[in-house]
């Protein structure tokens, strides 16, 4: 496998990056150039099912969804974490195995304490 | 990198390219098919034989509707929504080999448009940014229906992506490496993944589906509760755009799917059909031809994955909210960490075991 890299072995990335998004800059403007516009006052609202728009619709929202949004940035630099040790496994052999169960143990406390707190319950 | 490597991988992306819009665009056609098939009717028949026209005639539909944007909608964020979700869902499949390489005129190039050394972790930035495309559009939509759509993807898409990630680090601690095609070649001879990595499979694709909002994780788009969820105000190739993110998504996933865990483009008895090529005709043409197959094979493992999603979505029902919040936070979590334990326990104590018993 290739082990050394130069900036240019990514250049493809940015051909891929272009086709993109030249692919899809020239839909948006051929869909908004070809199809029909017309406006009226009840058309141009929010959509609620025919029924009169009551305010915005930006109203505080559960908080539960901000909790698992916070659990996730946690959790997701742990896993994170993970990433080189897995890479490195069989090199680094039984004393690394152990230390990532201690790890293990400790996210799985966290976690196990999350849970009790009744974070994830969704049901209230 | 020369000149005609770099001609070469262009034209490997452009083929790429058009090959996943053709198979999103079909996939439509196939989800109709497939469910018209389950349900005991046709599915679309009346546009070209066999209704085979129909996605072109969807696509034309598409593009000639007014392109409505609301009076109260944050116009640019509003255009930016279903941008986003299309470009995530078209960078992914730079790092995916989709086949072993081409030789020409002495050069061996790889049929994969970057082949990096971080293969995997560049597909999950990739696809982590994709919630941007449905929380910016549904955020702009200035609409109750679509806001709560999009909270509901967002945080259905971060919950599952922990368990993925877990899934993944158990394949990482067999191969030892993050580039996809050398977890692809370390399957070779029928070594496949899936063999070592049953209950890593299973939380894999269930955390795929959740991904793609695909059924029975489809609560963002869920028509009984939210109306059309986080495109509720969208139309004409707007759209288009967050359907057409999903199919590539669906295609996409199924391809790292196969070849995580299924070999990629090894299939049985390829080192006989490459000997035989390369000896019938030489071993340039014949190395290109072996290099063919195998990327048919490829695109046929991604294909029966693609219908899977279909296969499932006439069979499960939906879930309710807080029964997916559970399964992903205290079922998926738990296992994949149980799975990361398992793995290593095998590799350390019972892989010594079975080889010294093997020779």
């Amino acid at each position: 496998m290739n082990t050394t890299y130069l900036p240019s072995d990514f250049l493809p990335i940015v051909v891929q990056f272009g086709l993109a998004a030249g692919f899809i800059v020239l839909t948006m403007i051929v869909t908004h150039r070809i199809g029909p516009s017309r406006k009226s006052k009840m058309k141009d609202d929010p959509f609620e099912c025919g029924i009169e728009v009551k305010g915005d619709a930006r109203t505080p929202i559960s908080v539960k969804y901000f909790l698992v949004a916070i659990l996730f940035v946690l959790f997701d630099v742990e896993v994170i974490f993970m990433y080189p040790w897995a890479v490195n496994f069989q090199n680094l052999g039984m004393l690394g195995f152990i230390e990532m169960l201690v790890f293990m143990a400790l996210l799985l406390s966290g976690f196990y304490y999350i849970i009790r707190k009744g974070v994830l319950e969704w049901e209230q | 990198m020369e000149l005609t490597e770099f001609v070469i991988k262009s034209l490997v992306i452009l083929v790429i390219f058009g090959l996943t819009l053709l198979i999103a665009m079909y996939s439509t056609y196939g989800e109709r098919k497939v469910a018209g098939f389950i349900q005991d009717r046709l599915g679309p028949n009346r546009a070209g034989p066999f209704g085979i026209l129909q996605p072109l005639a969807d696509a034309g539909k598409m593009f000639f509707k007014e392109d409505f944007i609301p009076a109260q909608a944050n116009k640019w964020l509003f255009i930016a929504g279903p941008c986003l979700a299309m470009l995530t869902a078209l960078m992914t499949s730079a790092v995916i080999p989709f086949g072993d390489s081409i030789r020409y005129d002495g050069l061996e190039v790889a049929v994969q448009a970057v082949e990096a050394n971080i293969g995997i972790l560049y597909v999950f930035g990739i696809v982590s940014l994709g919630v941007y495309g449905v929380m910016v559009g549904g955020w702009a939509s200035n609409n109750k229906f679509s806001l709560l759509g999009a909270i509901r993807a967002a945080s259905q898409n971060i919950s599952y992506e922990i368990s993925m990630g877990l899934s993944i680090v158990a394949i990482l601690m067999m191969t030892g490496s993050l580039s996809i095609r050398e977890i692809i070649e370390q399957q070779h001879g029928g070594n496949w993944n899936i063999w070592y990595q049953p209950l890593g499979f299973i939380i894999f694709i269930t955390c795929a589906f959740a991904e793609c909002n695909r059924t029975p994780f489809d609560l963002p788009e869920c028509e009984t509760e939210l109306v059309g969820g986080y495109h509720t105000e969208y139309s004409s190739m707007k759209l288009g755009f967050y359907l057409f993110a999903e199919y590539i998504n669906m295609f996409i996933s199924s391809a790292v799917i196969s070849a995580l865990y299924f070999g990629g483009y090894n299939y049985p008895g390829m080192d006989w059909v490459y000997a035989q090529l390369t000896s019938a005709f030489g071993d340039v043409a014949g190395h290109n031809v072996a290099t063919l197959i195998g990327t048919a094979a490829f695109f046929a493992k991604a294909l029966f994955f693609v219908f899977f999603y279909m296969w499932v979505r006439w069979t499960l029902p939906r879930f309710r909210y807080d029964q997916l919040m559970n399964l992903g936070w205290k079922n998926l979590i738990p296992l994949a960490i149980l799975n990361i334990v398992i793995t290593g326990t095998g590799v350390l104590f019972l892989k010594p075991i079975i080889t010294a018993l093997l020779n």
